[in-house]
């Protein structure tokens, strides 16, 4: 190495005006700092919302194990046939770029047959099977893999899915038709409403708009009849509070909390909703 | 790799992590003689180069390369959304080029510190993602994927021209703020396991938008930029983005880089003013090169600006062993 030594010239001290050009870019850094860091904050707010529970797709694990571990991409988004999954924005109340369901909208009603967007999900927010570390919450886990209705006749008819999303209720048993016995006839939501369905008997791949396949039915029975997870609901001759028998919707624990229920019920508001994340307790 | 270049390989590690860029402790005896040479040069020659330099037609080869490769990128994942053609799903922090997993070094880093649980598409992803970087350059994904690059190329010709006609200043800062922020959300993340930082990417909210459509989380960015039009310039990527640094890091190992020749430069000093990062072209002002050929450092986004402005062609891309191979 022949590295030629720097002179030893002692350094002047910096001028007045340096110094004062370093304390304000100093000052100035500090100021976006706490710009930013103010941001980040900012990016917790959801957090703060996460009261509002939203529907997370199929699979997902544990709300804060969740956001957590989503990457924010929608590849699940992308693989939904009825695109039932959407992104949440800065108002939706959930992390900015995490997936949720909107049921009430467009529910999931696994027209994908083995539920596409665990399938594509690239870091394990979504699973078929949680990793042993994570617990599974009393009355998330199903008690045996749901039977998919529209698979029955298949060698395989179980969807590959260990815990549910949620559990319906039926929230205003008042205005129920069926309960009122009451039948239905017409588009369901009316000629405007968007939303998918995959009917078997017109097309096993292709989801068709709900308002293209209208109904007439003597008494309602649409969110046991579109239901697309056996046993889960059925209508079931109850006792009314006065003793009198009537007949009701009733959730039972094969309920994966899908929300198809939710989406088809033809009263506005809906007197069927999907609870997000609750679990079924007997 | 000399004693010399080997030193300045390392002081750019440290310029890239927000060190000042210093005069060179040692200088090659070749360099010191080329330098001694230039202090002899007419500076009337000088100045009719510069002139000349100045009226001839600009050259933009290698931005309009980098523009198409940018928006072509950003488009495959759009496209293959909204036409189901399936080439690239996803969006950039995480997707699948024809099946194959891809993931964003940095927003792979945030879900593993949040989550504390790695699968196995998680590292195909993030492996791939991270041999693909190594090759092409490390930073070069600032430059030639990230859409917030260009809007912000575009914000900061607004703010050039309003520096010009003398209506703002450009407030620089501390560049050492960069690697406090990749701290800082690291930190937070394997703290709150929350990924923090994904929710104010620019870089996610933008690739979502293009592909998803709009949404609200888009005034977050555009009060980036109004920030870097006005008050700093390229702020958000000079000063804060730990994606660039966690790129930056790979590329400190990239066989790509600009490679800058001593000799023929004239040191008018045009690359450093276009540059998004200058603190790396440092060598290029008057008597600091070290070496007669000097490559630069990691924090180079590669962008080619440099290479388009350089009028004696003393900036070009360079791969590492390739000429001696070839």
């Amino acid at each position: 190495m022949s590295e030629p030594k720097p002179p030893d010239t002692p350094k002047p001290p910096p001028s007045r005006e340096r110094m004062q050009q370093a304390r304000r870019r100093w000052l100035r850094t500090v100021l976006l700092t706490g710009g930013v860091m103010g941001a980040a904050l900012s990016g917790f707010l959801p957090l703060v919302y996460a009261r509002t529970k939203r529907l997370r797709p199929p699979g997902a694990l544990d709300e804060k194990d969740f956001l957590a571990s989503c990457i924010k991409c929608g590849q699940c988004v992308q693989v939904c046939p009825v695109q039932a999954i959407k992104l949440a924005d800065l108002v939706d109340g959930v992390a900015v770029g995490v997936p949720y369901i909107d049921a009430r909208e467009q529910a999931c009603d696994f027209s994908c047959d083995a539920v596409q967007c665990i399938l594509a999900c690239p870091t394990g927010a979504l699973v078929y099977k949680k990793p042993a570390f994570l617990g599974v919450r009393k009355g998330a886990k199903l008690a045996a893999a749901p039977i998919l209705k529209a698979k029955e006749k298949d060698p395989e008819p179980t969807l590959n899915l260990g815990e549910r999303i949620g559990v319906a209720r039926l929230t205003r048993p008042e205005a129920c038709l069926a309960i009122q016995g009451k039948g239905f006839k017409g588009q369901v939501r009316g000629p405007s409403f968007k939303g998918r369905m995959r009917y078997m008997e017109v097309n096993r791949w292709k989801p068709i708009g709900i308002s293209e396949h209208p109904y007439d039915l003597a008494e309602c029975d649409l969110c046991v009849r579109e239901c697309p997870v056996k046993g889960a609901i059925s209508i079931e001759t109850v006792f009314a509070p006065d003793g009198s028998k009537r007949k009701s919707p009733v959730v039972h624990e094969p309920c994966v909390g899908c929300g198809v229920c939710e989406m088809i019920c033809p009263v506005e508001p809906t007197c069927i909703v999907v609870d997000a994340r609750e679990v079924w307790n007997t | 790799m000399n004693p010399f270049l080997k030193r300045r390989f390392f002081d750019q590690i440290a310029v890239m992590f927000g060190r000042e860029a210093k005069k060179p402790a040692a200088i090659s005896e070749r360099a010191q003689e080329i330098h001694v040479l230039k202090r002899a040069t007419n500076k009337e020659a000088l100045q009719a180069a510069t002139l000349a330099h100045e009226n001839a037609k600009k050259v933009h080869k290698w931005r309009n390369r980098r523009w198409a490769v940018l928006i072509a990128a950003n488009l495959m994942f759009t496209f293959s959304f909204w036409f189901d053609i399936q080439i690239l799903e996803g969006a950039l922090t995480a997707s699948r080029f024809v099946g194959f997993h891809l993931i964003d070094l940095n927003a792979a880093l945030q879900v593993m510190l949040a989550h504390k649980h790695i699968i196995v598409n998680l590292v195909i992803g993030t492996g791939t993602v991270f041999v693909l970087w190594l090759v092409l350059g490390g930073r070069s994904f600032c430059s030639w994927v990230c859409p917030y690059h260009l809007v912000a190329e575009w914000a900061e010709k607004i703010h050039l021209y309003l520096v010009k006609k003398k209506l703002v200043t450009d407030q620089n800062m501390d560049r050492r703020l960069r690697t406090l922020s990749w701290i800082v959300f690291a930190v937070l993340a394997l703290a709150t396991g929350y990924t923090v930082f994904e929710a104010i990417s620019p870089t996610g909210i933008l690739s979502r938008a293009l592909i998803y459509g709009p949404g609200l989380a888009l005034l977050w960015v555009l009060a980036l930029l109004v920030f870097e039009v006005f008050f700093s310039r390229r702020a958000w990527c000079r000063y804060a983005c730990p994606i660039g640094l966690t790129y930056g890091v790979v590329g400190i190992f990239s066989p790509v880089r600009i490679k800058y020749k001593l000799e023929s430069c004239f040191h008018e000093g045009d690359c450093r003013k276009v540059c998004l990062v200058p603190h790396v072209l440092d060598t290029v002002i008057k008597g600091r090169a070290v070496d007669t050929e000097v490559p630069i450092g990691p924090d180079c986004t590669r962008c080619g600006l440099c290479v388009d402005t350089c009028p004696t062609g003393s900036l070009t891309f360079d791969v590492k062993g390739l000429s001696k191979l070839l």
